[in-house]
């Protein structure tokens, strides 16, 4: 187990290493879509437990990003103050759960605490998760890529047909996220390398969770699921609750994701729902290898960062199918296996059958 | 609601349930000689409507929908042969990950040929105030060609399966490949023509719709989730049941309009995706003692 410890260690120095490195090359706006990079690979990392571990596939994922996202940005952004005399609104008062604050207009606006908005997105996404769960991984195959594909779209056809959710334009002028005192998750300058480590700090607990589910016996019941379901089953596994434990916990980690980068960036627009975003996480997942944590992480700082800093230009969707399909051809065990399979010849490797 | 608006509901159901038959029609044929999905089915039919859309303005309109349909066709045997062929017993979830990427590429490829704009090709008869009288609903001749297209389509489809040896020769890999392969017909032709004939058949549904629902470099998916709903309402494979599940979806849709915001007109159709599989995954017609073997 201190293997694991040390390869946590390995991760703070290569998280710290390139705030200095970016520091040191006088690029720090880099951080900004470094730490946005970071909270897609947490989405990146909720799906290697779906996808790697479980051996399920969602292809609506940027569907539970946008809930949790835009649950947070409605909560933080709505006025309240008409309400005010309201007994229902008086006691959230009392209760210490709104703030009141200016907006950009400079008119008072009082709205949910933040911490309110992300707690309410992470139960409200655990469940949704949960209901859509019971019925969707009863499915395989096609019919689960189809059943998650359809609830994305669902979100995204709400999102974009809800006033409620600012239709088109999204949501903007989303409060910064008070953690602690002094710790805050907003877009400001002066704080950019403070939410950069915020940030990392997230994806490396995560991180340090999953490598330590792997050799659990949940991580090794998920394993025997994606090896050979049937087998798992008759072995004692209750795979139907195994399943559905992976489904709401990745759902969840997505939806904080989204909420914490909502904060962020300080708003939220439906492209984030969108069907496109959801087959990018399944792509940057497939490049890593879909069973790797450590793949999974550095294609969607490597993919991410990239697309962020535009160096895809207008052919950004058209790169990310590209790497699915060259992915899925040449190297469907990820980018990682290709070295190795012509050198050592590999430990052979459970099938994807999902 | 009075009559006149009934049939006006029916005629516009009947419009978009043929070309979601097509659609899943296309699903079915590739599904059945293969096994897979082919996400990038819609991907046919966007691709079919805009190359006759640009041919249109060279050269006479029956002759740009042909031409169009043969180079969706070739396109199809392309990505058959690029993509799929060699690869050796692949899972189901590399398939199903590459049909999507390819979708996407397609898309992106149409987006830089054609941009963003929204096209159409001219009335197939008359013009867009041209209207027929039916049961005194007024309905624009190109229905009816739609309608009438799509039947034949079906139809043709029909005799093509039961009746020729190409037919016969890919209803025989569908139902057992290995025996099929023992028989000496050639498995892997079978499967890129079942690619040739769905890129076909959904080019031609979307040169026909095209003056009705105009055509984007963007339509493809809606149609393919749609073309899938209905696939499977009519259960996975069987394309007369595509039909009627396509003409059920497709009204379904045109009267859930009369009491929805039309905004959440698709999630609808998706709604009924979902409670289809959660509830019946072998569709409307699927019999009990076939479920029992499938696995879904």
């Amino acid at each position: 187990m201190r293997n694991i410890y040390l390869k946590i260690l390995a991760l703070t120095i290569t998280v710290v290493g390139i705030d200095l490195v970016t520091n040191a090359m006088d690029k720090t706006y880099y951080l900004t879509q470094l730490t946005m990079s970071l909270y897609y690979a947490m989405v990146v990392l909720a799906l290697v437990l779906l996808m790697g571990y479980a051996g399920q596939i969602s292809l609506g994922h940027a569907g539970f990003f946008a809930i949790g996202g835009y649950t947070t940005a409605v909560m933080s952004t709505i006025n309240l103050l008409p309400y005010k005399d309201k007994p229902l609104i008086n006691t959230l008062d009392k209760l210490r759960l709104l703030v009141l604050r200016e907006d950009l207009y400079g008119d008072q606006i009082l709205s949910f605490n933040p911490w309110v908005g992300v707690l309410l997105s992470l139960l409200i996404v655990a469940i949704v998760a949960y209901i859509i769960g019971i019925p969707v991984l009863k499915l395989k195959g096609h019919y689960l890529a189809m059943a998650t594909l359809g609830f994305g779209i669902i979100v995204y056809r709400i999102v974009l047909g809800t006033a409620l959710f600012g239709e088109a334009d999204g949501i903007s002028d989303v409060p910064a996220f008070k953690i602690l005192p002094g710790l805050s998750i907003n877009g400001e300058m002066d704080t950019k390398r403070m939410n950069y480590y915020i940030a990392a700090f997230f994806v490396v607990v995560l991180v340090y969770l999953l490598l330590n589910l792997i050799n659990s016996r949940p991580g090794r019941a998920l394993r025997a699921i994606h090896g050979a379901e049937e087998a798992a089953e008759a072995s004692g596994i209750d795979t139907a609750k195994y399943k559905l434990k992976a489904f709401v916990i990745s759902a969840v980690i997505t939806a904080l994701a989204g909420a914490l980068l909502t904060h962020f960036n300080g708003g939220i627009g439906p492209s984030e729902a969108s069907v496109m975003k959801s087959v990018r996480y399944v792509a940057i997942v497939a490049a890593g290898g879909m069973t790797s944590v450590w793949g999974g992480l550095s294609m969607a700082m490597i993919l991410n960062f990239l697309s962020l800093r535009g160096y895809f230009g207008s052919y950004d969707d058209a790169v990310f199918g590209a790497v699915l399909i060259l992915i899925m051809l040449f190297a469907p065990e990820g980018l990682l296996s290709l070295k190795i399979r012509t050198g050592i010849k590999k430990k052979t490797k459970q099938p994807h059958n999902i | 609601m009075s009559t006149e608006l009934f049939f006006q509901y029916i005629a516009a159901g009947l419009t978009y349930g043929f070309i979601y038959a097509i659609v899943a029609i296309g699903f079915n044929i590739i599904y059945n000689t293969t096994g897979i999905i082919n996400f990038a089915q819609g991907e046919f039919v966007m691709l079919g409507s805009m190359t006759a859309i640009t041919l249109n303005a060279f050269m006479p309109l029956p002759l740009a929908i042909l031409l169009s349909v043969l180079i969706t066709m070739i396109v199809g045997a392309i990505m058959e042969m690029l993509f799929f062929r060699w690869l050796e017993s692949p899972t189901v979830l590399r398939m199903i990950i590459i049909t999507i990427g390819l979708s996407i590429i397609i898309r992106e490829i149409a987006l830089a040929i054609w941009g963003e704009n929204v096209r159409a090709l001219p009335y197939f008869t008359g013009n867009e105030v041209t209207s027929v009288s039916i049961f005194g609903a007024h309905i624009s001749p190109q229905v009816l060609w739609v309608i009438g297209i799509c039947s034949i389509v079906v139809v043709a489809l029909q005799m093509f399966f039961k009746f020729t040896r190409y037919g016969r020769q890919m209803r025989a890999c569908a139902a057992n490949r290995e025996a099929a392969r023992l028989c000496g017909i050639n498995a892997k032709n079978m499967v890129t023509l079942s690619f040739v004939l769905s890129a076909g058949i959904g080019a031609l549904a979307g040169c026909v719709v095209s003056p009705i629902t105009y055509s984007q470099y963007n339509m493809g998916v809606p149609l393919a989730i749609k073309g899938f709903t209905v696939a499977i309402l009519g259960g996975l494979g069987n394309s007369m049941a595509a039909v009627a599940g396509g003409l059920v979806l497709g009204i379904l849709e045109s009267f859930s309009v009369w009491i929805m915001p039309s905004a959440y007109k698709d999630a609808i159709s998706i709604a009924i995706l979902l409670l289809i599989l959660f509830f019946r995954p072998g569709g409307l017609f699927g019999r009990k003692e076939e479920l029992a073997l499938k696995e879904f």
